[in-house]
C-alpha cells in the first residue's frame, strides 16, 4: 500500500519551530488505526517520535490527534475510513501549547473541566439506600457521562481558537450531567458558571464538536438544553 | 526535587482514588500517576459490579460469598471475601451517593443483570447481582471517583512514572523515586504512608484487553525490592475478547443472554457447564474454547488463527443499542462485523492478575507468609492480592475489589497516621532509578524495546497461558533468563529529557520482564490444575498439597518460595461444577 505519513513534529529542545517529516510504512494495511501506523513508525523506524496512548479502543481519551484536519482519537479511526489520497497528516490537537510531537498540554482544558464543579453536589443526608432515579432521567444523563475528556471537541472549536478563555464544549457537556441530574442541587450555581463572558453563548452552533468527537456525542443538542434552561430562568 | 506529603499514592485508577477520597482533614495527600487520572485502566471496565442489593430478584451476600469463594476454585481466603461481599452493599449505594449514574429498575432502584459464576441459593441458577450503568459501568466509576477526588482537592501529579520505592534501614516505607515524564527530572515524595495501586500486567501477554500503560510496573519495583508476590501463577484469560485484537467483549453481552457457538453451530457450553451455560466462570468458559479450538470445532480465519463466536443478534436491536452500545460498536469499528446481524468473533484474552502484592484485609502490604507487614506501605486493587479472587476471579469482583478495600486501605492509612511520624529519608535514595536511566539513556547495544517485547510477550502467550505444562514453562522461563540478558544491550533512539515515551517504554519493558519471571517461577512450582493455573502435568486439583498461597521472594538474585494458609471459615472446598 502506497501511503505517506505526513506527521508533525517538534521537540522543544532542539526545534526553533514545527515542521512535517513524512513517513513510508510498507506494512501497513487499511484495517490498521492510526495508531497503529504510529506505534508501527515508532517501534520500527523513528524512536522519537512521541504521542500518547493507553487503552487503544477509544475509552481512555489519550490519542486525541488531528488527522487531516479533524479531531480524532487515532486508535478509534481505521485508514480504511478516512478519505486520503496519498498523503495522511497528523498533527496535535490544535489550540494547545505542544509539548512535544503529538503531545500537548492539557493543563487548560483540565483547568476547564474543575471550574464548572464536575461534582455531584447535594447538601441533603443521604437516604439510606440509592437515590431513587427512574430510568428515563437516567438515561438522559449517559450520553453526556460517556465523555472520555479526550479534548478533541473543545480543541475544535473556533470560538476557542478566538479566545482561550472560552470554558469549551466538553466543560458544557459535564455541566449538563449534572444540571439534568435529578439528585444534583446545584444547577443555579452551575449555570452561573457558564453564563458568562467566556461561557456558553460563546458557542455559535458550529457543529465542529459533534463532529470531532468519538463517543458520537451530539454535544450541541446538549447545549441547546443548557441555553434554554438559562433563557428559560431569566424570563 | 523533593516533595512531602503525608500520604502519596501511586495510581490513579479505582482503588488510588477511593483511597484518597479517605485522606484524613489535615492531613495531604499526593496522587502519582503515569497517565491522566481519567484515562487509567479501570475506566475500560464493562459490565458491572456486584453486590447482593436484591433490587431485581431475591438474593444475599452469602449467596455472593460462596459464589466468590467457589469461583476462586476455593483458594481464596474466606474472612476477605466475607467482608467484601458484606461491604458490597454499602459501597455500591455509597458510589450511587457520589453520583455515579446506574442504570435504574422500573421502580428507579440501581439497575442488575446478570454475570458469570453469580448464582442464587448457592449454585441453583444465576443470579441478578451485577450493577451497570449501560456497558461503561468502569468508565463512569473512574469518572465518579476522579470528580469526588476533585472536590476533595486531592493533589495529582500526572505523568509521574513511579521508579522505585524506598525503605529505611528499619524498614518502614517513607516514600517513592519517580520519574516525571514531561520533564525528564526524578523527583523524591518522602511520605508517611504510601499505598501502591498500580494495576496489572496484561501487556506481558500477546493477546490482551489490557491498556498499553498496564505494565507489571507495581509488582516488579516490590519484586525487586524483595516484597513477596502471592499467587502470582494465576493469570485470568476472559473468555471473549475480540478475535485478534484482544479487546473486551464483556460478559454482560452473555448475562443479557448471548451464547457461544462452534463451528458446528452449537452452544458448547451446555456440556462444560450444564446449569449455568454461557454464564460459567472465565477460567472453565477460556479452557472450553481452547479446548474447542484444539478439537477441531473452532473458526479458522483467513490468517491461520482461531476464534469461536459469541452471538447476540437474537437480543434484537433495542436491547442491544441499550444495553450493549460500547462493545457492539468496538466490532463494528474494529471487525466491521454489524451484531445486530451476525455473530461475533472472539477468542480468550489476557485480562486479570488474581495475584499480587500480598495485604492483610487493611491493605497493609505482608513481607513474609507469616503475615508480618511494613509499617507505611499498603496496597489494592489489581496489583495487590488480599486474596479475595483466590485462582479465578468473577466477573464484577474486581470493581467491587477497589472500591471495598481501596477505601479501607485509606482508612488503614488515617489510622496510621495517628501516631507515624515522617521518619528521615536514606541517604541516595534516586540513585538506583538514576542509574537505571542513564544506563538505558547511554546504551549502544543492538537491541531493541520492541523486539525483546514482543519475544516475551509471545512466550508468556504460548507457555504460561491457558493451558500449561511444565515442560513449557521452563523453556519460557529460559527465553525470559535470555530476554533479561539481552535488555542491558538495549538501545533508544529518543535520548531527550522531554516527554521521553521512548525511554518509558524502556522502563516498563524492564517491569514485564520481572513479573513475567514472577508468574512463570510461581506456575512452574504449582503442581496442581486449580482456578485459571491448568497444567496439564497435573490436571487435577490437589487440596492435600496445593491449597496455599505461594509467597515468592526475591533475594540476592534467588527465588525462594515459602507459603500461606488458605483462610477457609464458611465454606469447605468441594468439587468446583457449575
Amino acid at each position: 500500500m502506497e501511503v505517506v505519513f505526513k506527521i508533525q513534529r517538534f521537540d522543544p529542545q532542539k526545534d526553533q519551530a514545527p515542521y512535517y517529516r513524512e513517513y513510508e510504512v510498507p506494512s501497513v494495511d487499511t484495517n490498521w488505526s492510526i495508531l497503529d501506523v504510529l506505534n508501527e513508525i515508532k517501534w520500527k523506524q523513528d524512536g522519537t517520535l512521541t504521542y500518547r496512548r493507553s487503552c487503544a479502543h477509544g475509552i481512555c481519551g489519550s490519542d486525541g490527534v488531528r488527522i487531516n484536519g479533524k479531531n480524532r482519537l487515532a486508535c478509534a479511526l481505521l485508514l480504511q475510513d478516512i478519505e486520503y489520497k496519498k498523503t495522511v497528516t497528523i498533527e496535535p490537537l490544535p489550540a494547545l501549547p505542544v509539548i512535544k510531537d503529538l503531545v500537548v498540554n492539557l493543563q487548560s482544558f483540565y483547568d476547564k473541566y474543575e471550574v464548572i464543579k464536575p461534582f455531584l453536589i447535594n447538601k441533603n443526608p443521604p437516604p439510606e439506600r440509592e437515590r431513587l432515579q427512574s430510568n428515563k432521567d437516567a438515561e438522559l444523563l449517559f450520553e453526556s457521562a460517556k465523555c472520555i475528556l479526550c479534548a478533541c471537541c473543545t480543541t475544535s472549536c473556533p470560538s476557542l481558537w478566538t479566545n482561550e478563555n472560552y470554558l469549551g464544549p466538553a466543560s458544557f457537556l459535564k455541566v449538563f450531567r449534572f444540571v439534568f441530574d435529578t439528585r444534583d442541587e446545584a444547577a443555579d450555581e452551575r449555570l452561573n458558571i457558564i453564563d458568562t463572558q467566556d461561557g456558553i453563548w460563546r458557542c455559535h452552533t458550529i457543529f465542529n464538536c459533534v463532529e470531532a468527537c468519538p463517543k458520537e456525542i451530539d454535544i450541541t443538542w446538549h447545549i441547546s438544553k443548557l441555553k434554554k434552561k438559562l433563557v428559560a430562568r431569566k424570563f | 526535587m523533593v516533595h512531602k506529603y503525608d500520604i502519596v499514592i501511586v495510581g490513579a485508577g479505582g482503588a488510588g482514588l477511593r483511597a484518597a477520597i479517605e485522606t484524613p482533614p489535615g492531613a495531604t495527600c499526593a496522587v502519582i500517576t503515569k497517565v491522566f487520572p481519567s484515562r487509567s485502566h479501570t475506566g475500560t471496565a464493562q459490565g458491572g459490579v456486584c453486590a447482593a442489593l436484591a433490587n431485581e430478584e431475591e438474593d444475599s451476600w452469602e449467596w455472593h460469598m460462596f459464589d466468590t469463594v467457589k469461583g476462586g476454585d476455593y483458594l481464596g481466603d474466606q474472612d476477605a471475601i466475607e467482608i467484601m461481599c458484606q461491604d458490597a452493599i454499602r459501597a455500591i449505594i455509597e458510589l450511587e451517593h457520589m453520583g455515579l449514574p446506574f442504570s435504574r429498575t422500573h421502580d428507579g432502584k440501581i439497575a442488575q443483570r446478570r454475570f458469570g459464576g453469580h448464582t442464587r441459593d448457592f449454585g441453583k441458577a444465576p443470579v441478578k447481582r451485577a450493577c451497570y450503568s449501560a456497558d461503561r459501568t468502569g468508565h463512569v466509576m473512574l469518572q465518579t471517583l476522579f470528580e469526588n477526588c476533585i472536590r476533595n482537592r486531592v493533589n495529582f501529579f500526572p505523568e509521574y512514572l513511579v521508579t522505585d520505592i524506598i525503605i529505611d534501614k528499619k524498614g518502614i516505607c517513607c516514600g517513592v523515586v519517580v520519574y516525571d515524564i514531561a520533564t525528564g527530572e526524578i523527583h523524591t515524595f518522602h511520605a508517611r504512608a504510601v499505598m501502591f495501586a498500580t494495576g496489572g500486567y496484561g501487556r506481558a501477554y500477546r493477546i490482551t484487553s489490557n491498556a498499553m500503560i498496564s505494565t507489571g510496573d507495581g509488582f516488579d519495583i516490590m519484586y525487586e525490592r524483595g516484597i513477596p508476590l502471592e499467587d502470582m501463577e494465576f493469570v485470568q484469560f476472559h473468555p471473549t475478547g475480540l478475535w485478534k485484537l484482544g479487546i473486551l467483549v464483556s460478559e454482560a453481552a452473555r448475562g443479557e443472554g448471548g451464547i457461544l457457538l462452534n463451528n458446528r453451530g452449537e452452544r458448547f457450553m451446555e456440556r462444560y457447564a450444564p446449569t449455568v451455560k454461557d454464564l460459567a466462570p472465565r477460567d472453565m468458559i477460556s479452557r472450553a474454547i481452547m479446548t474447542e479450538i484444539r478439537e477441531g470445532r473452532g473458526f479458522q480465519g483467513t490468517d491461520g488463527t482461531y476464534y469461536i463466536n459469541l452471538d447476540v443478534s437474537h437480543l434484537g436491536k433495542k436491547i442491544i443499542d441499550e444495553k450493549l452500545p460500547e462493545i457492539t460498536g468496538f466490532a463494528r469499528t474494529y471487525l466491521g462485523i454489524e451484531p445486530t446481524r451476525e455473530p461475533i468473533p472472539v477468542q480468550p484474552t489476557t485480562h486479570y492478575a488474581m495475584g499480587g502484592i500480598p495485604t492483610d484485609i487493611d491493605g497493609h502490604v505482608l513481607i513474609d507468609a507469616k503475615g508480618n507487614i511494613m509499617p507505611g506501605l499498603y496496597s489494592a486493587g489489581e496489583c495487590a492480592c488480599v486474596s479475595v479472587h483466590g485462582a479465578n476471579r468473577l466477573g464484577t469482583n474486581s470493581l467491587l475489589d477497589i472500591v471495598v478495600f481501596g477505601r479501607r486501605g485509606g482508612k488503614a492509612i488515617t489510622e496510621y497516621l495517628k501516631t507515624a511520624e515522617f521518619v528521615p529519608l536514606p541517604k541516595n535514595v534516586e540513585e538506583k532509578s538514576r542509574d537505571h536511566i542513564s544506563t538505558i539513556l547511554c546504551n549502544v547495544g543492538k537491541e531493541s524495546v520492541v523486539t525483546l517485547r514482543t519475544e516475551l510477550q509471545e512466550t508468556m502467550m504460548e507457555n504460561v497461558g491457558i493451558f500449561r505444562t511444565k515442560a513449557g514453562i521452563k523453556k519460557a522461563l529460559k527465553k525470559i533468563e535470555e530476554i533479561k540478558s539481552r535488555y542491558k544491550h538495549t538501545t533508544i533512539e529518543d535520548k531527550g529529557k522531554t516527554f521521553n515515551t521512548d525511554l518509558v517504554e524502556a522502563i516498563e519493558l524492564k517491569h514485564l520482564i520481572g513479573t513475567s519471571e514472577a508468574i512463570a517461577v510461581s506456575a512452574l512450582n504449582r503442581e496442581e490444575s486449580r482456578g485459571a493455573h491448568a497444567c496439564e502435568d497435573f490436571p487435577k486439583r490437589d487440596d492435600k498439597k496445593w491449597l496455599k498461597h505461594t509467597f515468592l521472594t526475591l533475594k540476592d538474585g534467588k527465588t525462594r518460595i515459602t507459603y500461606k494458609p488458605v483462610t477457609i471459615t464458611r465454606f469447605q472446598p468441594q468439587e468446583r461444577k457449575y
